[in-house]
């Protein structure tokens, strides 16, 4: 009686294997067809024993299943992932069966039982989601107030730098430098007089009606662009052997990382036009950028720092033993090394950055979240929250994965430990 | 005849630690100088008071007729003159071996690029690594990284080369392949100070032995009669626990 449940090993791998494997499909299948087409198949069992069955199906299969050293690379994997002990197979059981359970549910709300077609809230009469909100707001939610005909304009500057992007992949690592540079250096300033306009014969559009996910990439861009050098040098200057620049620089730092980021936001807005001059004005939109670049700046600096600090003390005394000045020993040899340490981290900041640009609303400032949450409050759209922070996330999502990969990516090109 | 290092009267702290006593010391070009003495008596601080990546507080230091003092603005200038070669080699990781040879060249000297990696390839040939020149530090042995080191240092031409425990970081069956290179650079005519505790080297290529102990130099003497007639008791025992 005690052979016929000998643990599992190679020698039972035959018979174990198939069974085991035989029980975990039966597991999945009464789940699947119970969630999908609301069927019961083992309804027949006491109603207590029926409820429990995938779970126990399931966790008798995983069991027979669990042979270490099978030599079949598929169950060694699959057991050394998701089945080396009893808790680990009933975790991986609960977790598959949630999954199954709530893709018909998710399908329905999202697809199948979504509405498409209309252009008004009254012709979402299924149950599932009215994406004809997102439909019919598209525009604003990508230009924000921009006006339509002058739309072209901010679609031209980021075809330009799609484009100039693209070609960069293409051509060699000398003409690479100068579309860099040109990125860098040229391109925000020629893109956003596109965008603003006011000479070369564009009319002039304030920044007041600039909004959705357009606002979001500019602001993003732009913050991204300027709050990593300034983040750099505050992390060289708390390094710094001069009295002076180590204290500014550590007073700064903590001064930004110590206020909430809406804070700043709303000074910048309200209090700092009172501290100008009369009659000087800027721009609410600049006001911003430079509120969000500086606080993420200090956020920028201390993780570069942290990379600095990693560095072993004989690259500095290497570099200097060369005759390699200050700005040339961290240019060439420091910053390279620490700033590849820190692209987690780096891509960490970037992307709370992009994620905090909603922020903005604060000052009356509408990206994308913030053209949603206008469009949700109009009446004749009342109700529609769910879809327009849905698609929001999505959208979010989209970017902040693809800057992740991104600094995947580059991590692993610039790695050289082969 | 002309000096091109001279300390006088050379005296370091670290806080309150004296680490260097009273240091006097002469080298004439092309002359070698061993450095040896029992850990913690000040050899690498004195080596690396020449190239100021430490600072004294009293005394002088001339370095091819440049003192070295806190208003030296020009001590990158000097560095570049004088080669260091580290125990813990020191490489730039993120750079292949022949970028590390020719970056200092390239920015701190300015030349082309091209001819730097000319003069890179020249002395990579010279301590017979040149055909791992595109291969990361990391990807090479440690007698083959510590050469690398000795090429990246030759390549900015230097008058005078420091060496602190070059080869106590490595496995002894590397030890000789870096020592050779040093035996051939020592024939070539470099200015060279040694910290080591390879006697062997010592007795081949040093003309003056310095024995330290406690940040003092006990002992300076020319080589053969350092080996043969210590003349201080402590000199005598460090030798006699040593060979
Ligand atoms: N940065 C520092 N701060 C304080 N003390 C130091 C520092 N560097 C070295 N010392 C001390 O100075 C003394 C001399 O150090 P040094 O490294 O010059 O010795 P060494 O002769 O090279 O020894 P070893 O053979 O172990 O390398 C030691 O007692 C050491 O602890
Ligand atoms: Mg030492």
């Amino acid at each position: 009686m005690m052979n016929l449940i000998a643990k599992p090993s190679k020698a039972n791998i035959k018979t174990y294997v198939p069974i085991g494997l035989f029980f975990v499909s039966l597991s999945f299948l009464d789940v699947f067809v119970n969630a999908f087409f609301n069927l019961n198949l083992m309804g027949f069992l006491p109603s207590k024993l029926n409820y429990f069955l995938p779970l126990i199906l399931g966790f008798i299969g995983f069991y027979l299943i669990r042979i270490e050293f099978s030599g079949v690379r598929f169950l060694d994997v699959l057991n050394k992932n998701i089945n080396s002990n009893n808790l680990n197979a009933i975790l991986t059981l609960f977790t598959i069966f949630i999954i199954i359970k709530s893709i018909p549910p998710m399908l329905d709300w999202f697809i199948l039982e979504a509405n498409f077609a209309g252009n008004s809230k009254d012709d979402c009469t299924g149950d599932g989601a009215c994406w004809v909100f997102i439909k019919v707001w598209f525009n604003r939610f990508m230009y924000g107030l921009y006006p339509d005909a002058e739309q072209w304009r901010i679609n031209t500057a980021f075809l330009i730098l799609f484009a100039i992007v693209g070609i960069s992949f293409f051509v060699s690592e000398k003409l690479k430098k100068y579309f860099i540079l040109f990125l860098v250096f040229v391109f925000p300033f020629l893109g956003i007089k596109l965008i603003s306009g006011g000479s070369f014969g564009l009319e002039y559009v304030e920044s007041a009606a600039w909004g959705g996910l357009s606002l979001t990439f500019i602001i993003s861009a732009f913050a991204i662009l300027f709050c990593f050098p300034i983040g750099v040098i505050l992390a060289l200057g708390r390094r710094s052997s001069l009295p002076a620049i180590k204290y500014i620089s550590i007073g700064f730092i903590e001064l930004w990382r110590g206020v909430p980021l809406i804070t700043v936001l709303f000074m910048s807005a309200v209090m700092f036009p009172m501290f100008l001059p009369d009659g000087t004005f800027i721009d609410k939109l600049i006001r911003v950028l430079i509120a969000i670049t500086l606080f993420e700046a200090a956020y920028m600096a201390e993780v570069v720092r942290g990379g600095l600090q990693a560095l072993p003390k004989g690259q500095y005394e290497a570099a200097k033993s060369l005759g390699m000045g200050y700005w040339r020993m961290n240019a060439l040899i420091i910053l390279p090394q620490a700033l590849k340490l820190v692209i987690p981290g780096i891509a960490n900041t970037l992307l709370a950055l992009v994620k905090d640009t909603p922020l903005i609303f604060v000052v009356g400032l509408m990206e994308l979240a913030g053209m949603i949450g206008l469009a949700k409050t109009n009446p004749k759209w009342l109700g529609m929250a769910m879809e327009g922070y849905v698609f929001a996330g999505l959208v979010f999502w989209v970017i902040c994965y693809a800057m992740s990969r991104y600094s995947q990516n580059l991590e692993k090109k610039l790695s050289t430990e082969r | 005849m002309s000096k091109i290092i001279e300390l006088k009267n050379v005296n370091k702290w670290f806080d309150k630690f004296q680490v260097l006593k009273d240091i006097d010391l002469d080298v004439a070009p092309q002359e070698k100088i061993v450095i040896c003495g029992p850990s913690g008596s000040g050899k690498s601080t004195l080596i690396r008071c020449i190239n100021r990546l430490e600072e004294h507080q009293e005394g002088n230091i001339i370095v091819d007729g440049t003192e070295l003092s806190e208003s030296t603005k020009n001590i990158e200038k000097i560095r570049a003159e004088v080669g260091m070669v580290f125990q813990q080699f020191n490489l730039f990781p993120h750079l292949s071996i022949l970028d590390n040879c020719s970056l200092a060249p390239i920015w701190v000297k300015k030349l082309p690029k091209k001819q730097a990696e000319e003069i890179a390839m020249n002395n990579l040939k010279r301590v017979q690594i040149d055909d791992q020149a595109l291969k990361f530090p990391g990807q090479l042995s440690g007698g083959q990284q510590q050469r690398a080191a000795i090429a990246r240092a030759l390549c900015m031409e230097p008058k005078i080369m420091l060496f602190d425990e070059p080869t106590s970081a490595l496995d002894p069956e590397m030890i000789k392949e870096v020592l050779d290179v040093m035996v051939d650079l020592a024939k070539g005519g470099m200015t060279m100070i040694v910290v080591t505790h390879e006697m062997g080297f010592a007795k081949e290529v040093a003309d003056y032995m310095i024995f330290m102990d406690e940040g003092k130099i006990v002992e300076r003497a020319k080589t053969k009669e350092f080996f043969e007639n210590p003349k201080s008791e402590r000199t005598k025992l460090f030798l006699s626990q040593i060979l």
